[in-house]
């Protein structure tokens, strides 16, 4: 099977080809830049490794959650190429990139949400890949809480930027890994058991997983709360 | 030559074909405005949620009711700016990549071109030069055009834009979201002169507009003792005529001054129908023509980025060299320069 797969959830964007066994990434230069740099990073990952995208059989993409703009500059550039291409598309979840990324069983994949709150899902990785136990949600941390169990292993961007959060779950964990990010390569690994599960989609299905879905007050909930029309 | 166009600069998805000998060949547009409406206002993440939820379903639905198959495309236009980042960045983003994946080069077009050649794709397009009034909600302005890119800036808005200020008058007068095309109908009941409303600036030299203090006459009516709800339909007339008065005053003043004879009108305000009656009659008095684009192209659409994208596709502009995301939202217009 060839993939070619996206992950610009976050600051540390990469991207990814698998041509069955093997798999190439590249990480994207600098920050907060990734819409100025993903498009030629593409173009130089399919070049260098001569795979014309017509040959693919999907294209992959980190769906989040995580900063939206990044989501949908992913999605998008996933819906465009695989248009074009006249392939499908494979949005996975960014937190099960990250849980598979880990090597542990039992994960706790949690992410930086700002807004004071964090993104988080728990799964069982079995052969390598994550089962869905709870979540994903968006929350403080402080209502963060871990399934039944000890094993658990804590891996995301949220244990850096809450320390009391991995003080308050370090309990029932067997380690953490704090600066690990959502990267290609795993998302790649996991869409091709997605696609024999039945999971490629048109385009047009292809959708970022926001979890944080309220983003604004409508007027009647404004005045409600003694705010202006 | 064929060529998708795709605007998704605020909150109208739109998606088109044109072909440059049997012109414009489909196009589908999606307005978002009922999502909005209970916001009482654009909200810009809903927005850009909206636009990548449909884009690819309108692209296909275009091509299918074109009959236009995705490897008949030379290229593919769309919105780079002005507009909301994120929002255009999902039009940038997909059409960037398709153009990728199709090897056909992928153009990116200012929003206001799109809006100020749109009345070229008329059964009665005017001819080169002429003076363009673009009138929306985002945008207030006049400008002299002498051919594609070719434009002059003679002036432009200082505050709020003419379609923004009947949306803000229309929600101080309690007509809901979007209040702008309500308050023209209410208007149309009224009867103009009873309520003394300011000209703003429609005297002072130069061709710039201000008109946040003309809603704010209103909100003094509106909130003075003794005001009658029975009386807002007069109220809304007298608005809206002191707002197509401005624009009709500084509309021939700059014909006058550009030596020019042709006036082509464009953005959604550019439907009112009292603001075409009045710029009819004052253009027919001094023996010049008014070019409005056809009804339904008044608002954002995708058939003006893709007729725009044309345009400069077959004067031969290429895109930047390495494919890359780059949208603008501020971009002002007299940057842009010939293809």
């Amino acid at each position: 099977m060839k993939i070619l797969a996206i992950e610009t959830s976050c600051e540390h964007a990469t991207v990814a080809l698998l041509c069955d066994e093997r798999v190439v990434e590249r990480a994207l230069d600098g920050h907060s830049t990734h819409s100025e740099r993903l498009l030629k990073t593409i173009s130089e990952l399919i070049v260098d490794n001569d795979q014309p995208l017509g040959e693919l059989d999907a294209i992959a993409f980190g769906a989040g959650p995580g900063a939206f703009t990044g989501l949908r500059l992913a999605c998008a550039v996933a819906q465009g190429l695989a248009t074009g291409a006249g392939i499908g598309v494979v949005p996975v979840s960014s937190l099960a990139a990250l849980s598979a990324m880990s090597g542990h069983e039992y994960v706790l994949a949690a992410t930086d949400a700002r807004m004071g709150e964090v993104y988080s899902a728990a799964f069982r990785v079995l052969d390598g890949f994550p089962v869905l136990i709870a979540g994903p949600d968006c929350q403080v941390p402080e209502q963060m809480q871990l399934p039944p169990g000890t094993q658990w292993y804590l891996a995301g961007s949220a244990f850096g930027a809450h320390p009391s959060l991995l003080r308050r779950l370090s309990a029932s964990s067997i380690g953490h890994d704090a600066i690990a990010v959502p990267q290609a390569s795993s998302i790649a690994r996991l869409a091709v058991r997605m696609i024999e599960d039945g999971g490629l989609l048109p385009p047009e299905q292809a959708a970022p997983l926001y979890v944080r879905n309220k983003v604004a007050l409508t007027t009647a909930e404004r005045l409600a709360r003694g705010g202006k029309a | 030559m064929k060529v998708l166009g795709i605007e998704t600069s605020c909150d109208e998805t739109g998606v088109a074909i044109y072909d440059t000998t049997q012109g414009l060949l489909g196009h589908t547009l999606h307005s978002q405005v009922d999502l909005h409406a209970a916001y009482g206002g654009v909200v810009p993440e809903l927005a850009s949620r909206d636009h990548i939820r449909l884009l690819p379903a309108l692209v296909r639905q275009t091509l299918e009711s074109a009959r236009c198959s995705l490897a008949e495309l030379d290229a593919v236009a769309y919105t780079a700016g002005p507009g909301l980042a994120g929002a255009l960045l999902v039009g940038a983003g997909y059409a960037e990549s398709l153009g990728l994946a199709l090897r056909v080069p992928a153009l990116p077009i200012h929003h206001l071109e799109g809006h100020l050649l749109s009345p070229l794709l008329s059964r009665d397009p005017p001819e080169f030069p002429f003076v363009a009034l673009l009138v929306s909600g985002g945008h207030t302005q006049l400008m002299e055009v002498t051919g594609v890119g070719a434009y002059r800036l003679l002036g432009e808005t200082l505050d709020d834009a003419a379609g923004e200020a009947f949306d803000k008058t229309a929600k101080l007068m309690g007509l809901g979201y979007p209040g702008g095309p309500q308050l023209a109908a209410l208007a149309a009941a009224g009867r103009v002169g009873r309520f003394a409303l300011p000209r703003p600036m429609m005297r002072a030299a130069g061709l710039d507009f201000s008109f946040s203090g003309l809603k704010t006459a209103v909100l003094n009516v509106v909130s003075a003792p003794g005001w009658d709800a029975a009386d807002a339909a007069d109220l809304a007339a007298d608005f809206q005529e002191a707002v197509v008065d401005v624009l009709c005053a500084k509309a021939m003043r700059a014909l006058e001054l550009c030596g020019l004879s042709r006036l082509v009108v464009a953005g959604g305000v550019g439907a009112n129908l009292r603001l075409r009656v009045r710029l009819d009659a004052s253009a027919r008095r001094k023996g010049r023509q008014v070019y409005y684009p056809e009804p339904e192209l008044c608002t954002d659409n995708g058939a003006m980025i893709a007729f725009a994208g044309a345009l400069r596709f077959a004067a031969g502009e290429r895109p930047h060299a390495a494919p890359a995301v780059r949208v603008r939202p501020r971009w002002p217009l007299a940057e842009l320069q010939r293809p």
